[in-house]
C-alpha cells in the first residue's frame, strides 16, 4: 500500500510539492525524507506545499511544515502553505506556525 | 438520564499503522451520534494524537517480545456524548504537566513538535491524564456534540 504518496513539480526557482495521503505519524517520515530530498537536489527559492488532496492531518503534519521551514531556510528558501482545509486551518491557527519568518499560509 | 447507548473495546498493536485504523474506529463509532464535519474531524485527530504518543513514547524503550498493546474504550451517551479512554501499559510519565505543555516532547527533534497534548485539549470538551511510571498511562477523552446548534436531541438518535 503507497502510504506516503507525494508527486513533486518545478516551475523555474518554485518546487511544488502536492501531497497526496494523509499525514500522520505513520507517513510523516516517509513525506519528510522525500520532500527534503527534492529541497537539496532543486534547490528552489520557494517550497509550495499544496495540502489540496490531504484528507486528514495530526499534529505530525505541524512538525513536517515546521521542519521543512527550517530546512527551506538553511537554503535560503522560503515556504508556501496552499489548499488547506478548514479542519488543517483549525489546527494550524493552534500552533502558531504563522510567525515562523520565511513561511506563509495562503489562504483559500 | 445519561445512558450508555454503546460501547466499543478495541486492542491494537503499538505500531503506526495503527494510527489510522484506530481513528477510522472511532469515526464509524460516532457515526450513530450524527457529528459535523467538524465534530468529526476534531475527534479523529484527538484519537491520533493520543495513539501516537502510545506508539511514540510509552513503548520506546519496551523489551523486545513483550506485548505492546494500544488499549482503545469508547462509549457513547444519550445526550449525545462521546467519551474516549486511550491507554497503555507502557513506560508512563514523570511529570505530567510538563509533558502537556505545549512545545513539550522528548521525541525526535524535527519530527514531534510538542503539540499532542493541546491538541487533545482543544478539540474535545474535556482531558484527563492519569499516569503511573512504570506501569502505564490512560487518556480519558469526552466531547459533546452539538455544541451551539441549539438545544441536544435528548433520545441520542437521528432526526
Amino acid at each position: 500500500m503507497e502510504n506516503d504518496r507525494i508527486v513533486f513539480m518545478q516551475r523555474n526557482k518554485t518546487l511544488i510539492a502536492c501531497i497526496g495521503c494523509e499525514i500522520d505519524h505513520h507517513t510523516a517520515k516517509g513525506l519528510r525524507e522525500q520532500i527534503d530530498r527534492q529541497l537539496f537536489i532543486k534547490k528552489p527559492d520557494t517550497l509550495v506545499l499544496d495540502f489540496g488532496s490531504v484528507r486528514f492531518m495530526d499534529s505530525s503534519g505541524l512538525a513536517l511544515i515546521i521542519g521543512r521551514a527550517e530546512t527551506a531556510r538553511a537554503l535560503s528558501a522560503s515556504v508556501r502553505l496552499v489548499g488547506l482545509s478548514e479542519p488543517l486551518m483549525k489546527l494550524l491557527a493552534l500552533s502558531g506556525i504563522e510567525k515562523i519568518k520565511n513561511l506563509t499560509v495562503e489562504h483559500n | 438520564m445519561k445512558r450508555i447507548i454503546n460501547e466499543m473495546k478495541l486492542r491494537l498493536p503499538a505500531v503506526s499503522i495503527n494510527e489510522s485504523v484506530a481513528r477510522s474506529c472511532i469515526s464509524s463509532f460516532m457515526a450513530e451520534l450524527d457529528p459535523t464535519v467538524e465534530e468529526l474531524c476534531d475527534m479523529r485527530c484527538a484519537v491520533s494524537e493520543a495513539v501516537t504518543n502510545v506508539i511514540v513514547h510509552a513503548y520506546k524503550n519496551h523489551p523486545e517480545g513483550t506485548p505492546a498493546f494500544i488499549y482503545i474504550s469508547a462509549r457513547l451517551y444519550n445526550e449525545r456524548e462521546i467519551t474516549v479512554e486511550v491507554s497503555d501499559n507502557g513506560c508512563g510519565i514523570e511529570d505530567i504537566e510538563r509533558a502537556r505543555a505545549p512545545m513539550f516532547t522528548t521525541g525526535e527533534p524535527g519530527e514531534r513538535c510538542g503539540m499532542g497534548f493541546l491538541v487533545m485539549e482543544s478539540f474535545t470538551d474535556s482531558l484527563t491524564v492519569k499516569s503511573r511510571v512504570g506501569k502505564g498511562t490512560t487518556v480519558l477523552m469526552r466531547k459533546i456534540l452539538g455544541k451551539g446548534e441549539g438545544a441536544p436531541r435528548d433520545d441520542g438518535k437521528r432526526s
